[in-house]
């Protein structure tokens, strides 16, 4: 592109359009600071490993230990990820490799509405019938007495609602793998199996890979179909049918009404700011890892 | 096949075969389920509402008494989703569009600069929606402004910012090259490349991301949670508190009246369909647009 120089009628919408690019900038870290001062009175007052791996939450006694959000938040986002990983990469394998036609025809519009549909609405189908099941059913089977609002009924809720979202880019990245690549194991008398085990899946890992960390950021940061079904008690979570109590739900439960007691805005700013760090670092994880894979494969 | 990667010996060929077959009804097995349970959703939800689906849910605000289950609508809600999704889309594209084109014609593709304005949206893009509402909510109480259609607007078009601009870059990427060699060329400056030529061949990309994050701001339900407030009438001003539909689904669904919660399934049933509808207008539109595009 150095080659054409910029012509003098191009410096005005340049200087025009820049501001607008530095925006997203300027956006980051305004909220990154805004939500390290208003947590500053706090992480002042005491030291910030005392706050996060603090078991107690007693606002009203000027407890604020971040610890059981913090774990509640892992248990349900890991849960819900490694029920929908496995799932996910078998489905897009069968669409994309074994599917007749007809059934991709069928399966596309379903992927695409699902991945579009609101939160609340998957909040509200567990409602129906996710903590049923786990309360009346799945629990006395495990030998648990639980109400069914449980981290096992949001991670079931939040797995169903990523599982669109990596199936489709999943799809997509499989679609990529040439033809040639495939008919040219397929010739050296490999079975369709063999192929994707040793063809596909080596060259769309880092693609998979990416697909996987869209779902993860996005269940890392679900709010409303979680605080619907997993419970809401702030305690350490000892199973899959103890209720939890998340960030985003701590957050979306608290975060308007919270000027009467001395540090607990700094307290729920703080909880925030865990949360964007905790995601954030989660992205910037994957991100870096998939630059050396591709780095690595050329 | 005796030398597989990792010197694994794969075996005879009618184990092979085992093999191939085993994972072939494992995927098929689990393709099933996603799609048992994806069409679940939908029938519970549909069936669930079909009760209290009628004329008078989308024609009439919540009347008195609306919340111990006695008549009314939620045309409050609907109305209020669309004015702050209309408001937060063209106010996201605002700064998109310019952002967008800057970042194409006048950085190069591997600079610093561009690298790091992708990373900074590739963050906004991981950012949960309830951390900008709460980022909406100090910025609204710094600014002494209370819970409005302004306040819920602003914050959703913070999550809609990220999602649309990486749908136009990815779309003016795959723009070919020739096609803008050919207007410098001819003597055109950038910005009219870009206006006239890449822009508008990326048209047809520009209508789906538009119609992809509208779809989700109309969805988000933790960015107006604590910004766009709550009202049973009409919102006539942008400083005025504004309802919307996530929020009646979940309010009405915490009732104990089982009328009001058999309203907060219509009212899902409702999103759902308007949700449907911008899905399939995103499909038919992109079809129809392409039409004109160079190849």
């Amino acid at each position: 592109m150095a080659i054409y120089r910029l012509s003098r009628k191009d410096r005005g919408p340049e200087l025009a359009t820049a501001p607008f690019a530095f925006f997203p900038i300027a956006l980051t870290a305004v909220i990154f600071l805004a939500l390290l001062i208003k947590s500053w009175p706090l992480l002042s007052l005491k030291s910030l490993s005392s706050l996060i791996f603090s078991t107690t939450w007693l606002p009203s006694r000027g407890h604020f230990g971040l610890w059981p959000f913090v774990l509640g938040t892992l248990w349900v986002t890991i849960t819900a990820f490694l029920l929908a990983v496995p799932v996910s990469i078998l489905t897009s394998l069968y669409l994309s490799e074994y599917a007749p036609a007809r059934v991709r025809r069928v399966f596309q519009p379903v992927l695409d509405l699902l991945a579009g549909l609101p939160s609340v609405i998957y909040g509200m189908w567990g409602v129906l019938v996710v903590v049923p099941l786990v309360g009346k059913y799945l629990a006395p089977v495990f030998g648990h007495q639980s109400s069914g609002y449980s981290i096992l009924a949001a991670s079931l809720v939040l797995a169903l609602m990523i599982l669109p979202t990596i199936i489709s880019v999943s799809v997509e990245v499989l679609n990529s793998v040439p033809l040639a690549l495939k008919e040219a194991a397929l010739s050296l008398g490999a079975t369709r199996f063999e192929v994707i085990r040793y063809v596909v899946m080596k060259k769309s890992f880092p693609g998979i890979l990416a697909a996987c960390g869209l779902g993860l950021s996005r269940a890392f940061g679900e709010t409303i179909a979680v605080l619907m079904v997993v419970g809401n008690v702030p305690v350490i979570p000892r199973s899959l049918f103890s209720p939890a109590y998340p960030l985003p739900a701590l957050l979306a439960n608290n975060y308007g009404e919270m000027m009467s007691i001395p540090g607990y805005e700094s307290a729920l700013n703080l909880a925030a700011l865990l949360l964007l760090v905790i995601v954030v670092g989660f992205s910037l994880l994957a991100r870096w890892y998939l630059v050396r894979i591709s780095r690595r494969s050329g | 096949m005796n030398n597989l990667p990792g010197g694994q010996n794969p075996g005879t060929l009618r184990k092979r075969l085992r093999v191939e077959s085993f994972f072939k009804v494992l995927m098929a097995a689990s393709a099933l389920l996603v799609l048992v349970g994806l069409v679940l959703i939908l029938a519970i939800i549909l069936w669930k509402s079909l009760p209290a689906l009628k004329l008078s849910m989308i024609i009439r605000n919540p009347g008195s008494g609306y919340y111990l289950g006695r008549e009314g609508g939620i045309l409050n809600a609907i109305l209020g989703s669309l004015q702050v999704v209309f408001g937060a889309t063209l106010l996201a594209l605002a700064i998109a569009l310019p952002a967008v084109v800057f970042l194409n014609s006048y950085l190069r593709r591997k600079s610093w600069l561009a690298e790091l304005i992708r990373f900074s949206l590739d963050v906004l893009w991981g950012i949960p929606s309830i951390v900008y509402g709460a980022f909406g909510f100090l910025v609204m109480i710094t600014f002494h402004l209370r819970a409005s259609l302004l306040a819920g607007l602003i914050t959703v078009a913070m999550v809609e910012l990220p999602i649309l601009s990486r749908a136009l870059d990815e779309t003016i990427k795959l723009v070919p090259p020739d096609l803008k060699e050919t207007t410098y060329s001819l003597g055109a400056s950038r910005w009219q490349t870009a206006t006239r030529v890449v822009l508008r061949q990326t048209f047809p990309g520009l209508v789906t991301g538009v119609l992809m994050a509208m779809g989700r701001g109309l969805g988000d339900a933790a960015a107006v949670l604590f910004t766009a407030g709550y009202t049973d009438k009409i919102t006539t001003s942008l400083l005025q508190p504004v309802a919307t539909l996530p929020l009646a689904i979940f309010f009405q669904l915490n009732s104990p009246f089982p009328e009001v919660q058999q309203r907060a399934f219509a009212s899902a049933a409702i999103l759902t369909i308007l949700i449907l509808l911008i899905s399939l207008a995103s499909r038919s539109l992109s079809r129809r647009l392409s039409r004109h595009k160079i190849r």
